[in-house]
């Protein structure tokens, strides 16, 4: 029992406040969008240079001027605004945005992030990852608890490339959630299903507990 | 003062060879396709111009535009920060055969570059990549207490640039997202080249509109319902 990139998306959502500014990475964190909490205003910022879009237009009615930065047609909310490059990442940058949440390969129990090239072959290719995590107040991760092999990615230090050097705050993982203060991983929810032994196992650092660690609960998704 | 040329060919004429050319465009929102191929077309013409170092965000895709022009054999050189995409075998063939060079510089760094040299400022400090492999070599200083890596500006001979309304002293709009890089490189570039969709006379487009005012813009080509990059790329296209 594991949650599905939906869940984990459907999870962090929840901890989106009211009248955040929230960047979302390529990928499963782009799902977060989906999951928005009833009665919350979120807006979303994308790093090509729009703030407020939503969902994608049905098939066939594109317009490919408009786009996010994962180069996916998009629409404009009431209250979009368009903006250049360098203006984009000032709002990065500058701690304009209230979140950013984004995948890893790997994140270390100090906040480094891994998550932009696991070797030296083939093509490499950062986009905006290196901005987005630094500036945004909370820079929060989703990702499967473990790699396809089972291996640990939370560890202790980072054996892929870095991204960023100490910016990760909080975790959603397939199994747990997840704070990162004062160098160490500190466990604030966990599947009910599952024994804190169980969960460690598959941890590649210490999970330290501060009172209690609630149930992970997501609906069916 | 009047700022238009009549032609493609005659707005990419002056391309000197071993250029470095700023390119509009994220992904094929804001491409300047029109501008892109006017140049590969006097490169296969003449073979000039040659060895061409190309700022943009990407590294191209499909087989029209960047991509076309690695294809060509004109590029030596990309500056980019995701030199990926849909099809990007274009610069994956060049770049992993050794035909082509890399400066992967991340996006925000990339704009931050780009804006610097267009405003005069030769480096600042920026917390983006401190401590990663693309830091290195670079200067660290501490500001507040915390780590920043020097970045410096960069600037082109050229830039080439689609905007939505020109008029023809060079004062543009830009359609939707197409907006990205362009206003920066207009400033970054000696020389900076633009197609526009509608062509104004002066008073055409409200100041209060304007977004990347005349003063950065040298030559002003019209291309009335210009091509889109991504539209091309879907069904296949090839230049």
């Amino acid at each position: 029992m594991k949650l599905n990139n939906a869940q984990m998306a459907w999870r962090a959502a929840q901890d989106i406040q009211d009248g955040a500014y929230v960047n979302l990475g390529i990928g499963a964190p782009e799902m977060v969008a989906r999951y928005s909490v009833e009665g919350r205003t979120v807006i979303y910022h994308t790093e090509n240079g729009l703030l407020n879009f939503g969902e994608a237009p049905p098939a066939g009615q594109e317009d490919w001027d408009l786009i996010n930065a994962g180069k996916r047609a998009v629409t404009l909310k009431p209250g979009a605004s368009f903006f250049h490059h360098a203006d984009s990442f000032a709002m990065v940058r500058g701690g304009h945005l209230d979140v950013a949440i984004l995948g890893a390969y790997q994140i270390a129990q100090n906040g480094d992030l891994a998550n932009w090239r696991v070797g030296s072959k083939g093509v490499p290719a950062v986009g905006g990852a290196m901005d987005l995590v630094h500036g945004a107040k909370q820079v929060c991760v989703i990702t499967d608890h473990v790699t396809k092999d089972g291996q640990p990615k939370l560890v202790e230090a980072c054996t892929f490339p870095l991204t960023g050097v100490g910016c990760v705050t909080r975790i959603y993982t397939s199994l747990a959630v997840v704070d990162i203060a004062g160098g160490r991983f500190i466990l604030r929810e966990k599947l009910a299903g599952m024994s804190l032994d169980e969960l460690q196992s598959q941890t590649g650092a210490t999970l330290h507990t501060e009172g209690d660690v609630a149930d992970l609960s997501v609906p069916e998704l | 003062m009047d700022k238009t040329v009549p032609s493609l060919a005659e707005a990419v004429k002056a391309v000197p060879d071993g250029a470095v050319v700023m390119i509009g465009g994220f992904g094929g929102s804001g491409a300047p396709i029109e501008l892109i191929h006017a140049l590969i077309d006097r490169f296969r013409e003449t073979g000039s111009p040659k060895n061409l170092t190309v700022v943009n965000n990407n590294a191209g895709n499909g087989r029209i535009g960047i991509a076309a022009m690695i294809d060509a054999g004109m590029v030596a050189k990309m500056v980019c920060s995701f030199p990926r995409s849909s099809d990007p075998r274009a610069f994956t063939e060049a770049y992993l055969e050794g035909r082509v060079a890399l400066e992967l510089v991340p996006q925000g760094t990339l704009a931050e570059r780009i804006r610097a040299g267009g405003a005069g400022i030769p480096a600042f400090y920026t917390p983006t990549s401190y401590g990663t492999e693309l830091a290195e070599g670079k200067p660290v200083a501490e500001f507040d207490g915390k780590p920043y890596v020097q970045e410096r500006w960069l600037k082109a001979d050229v830039a080439l640039i689609k905007a939505h309304k020109g008029d023809t002293m060079g004062n543009l709009t830009y359609r939707l997202a197409a907006r990205n890089f362009s206003p920066l490189m207009c400033m970054a570039a000696a020389t900076t080249i633009v197609q526009v969709s509608e062509l104004l006379e002066p008073g055409g487009i409200d100041p209060e509109q304007v977004i990347t005012p005349g003063i950065f813009v040298d030559h002003v080509v019209q291309v009335t319902n210009p091509q889109q990059e991504e539209a091309l790329i879907r069904e296949g296209a090839v230049h």
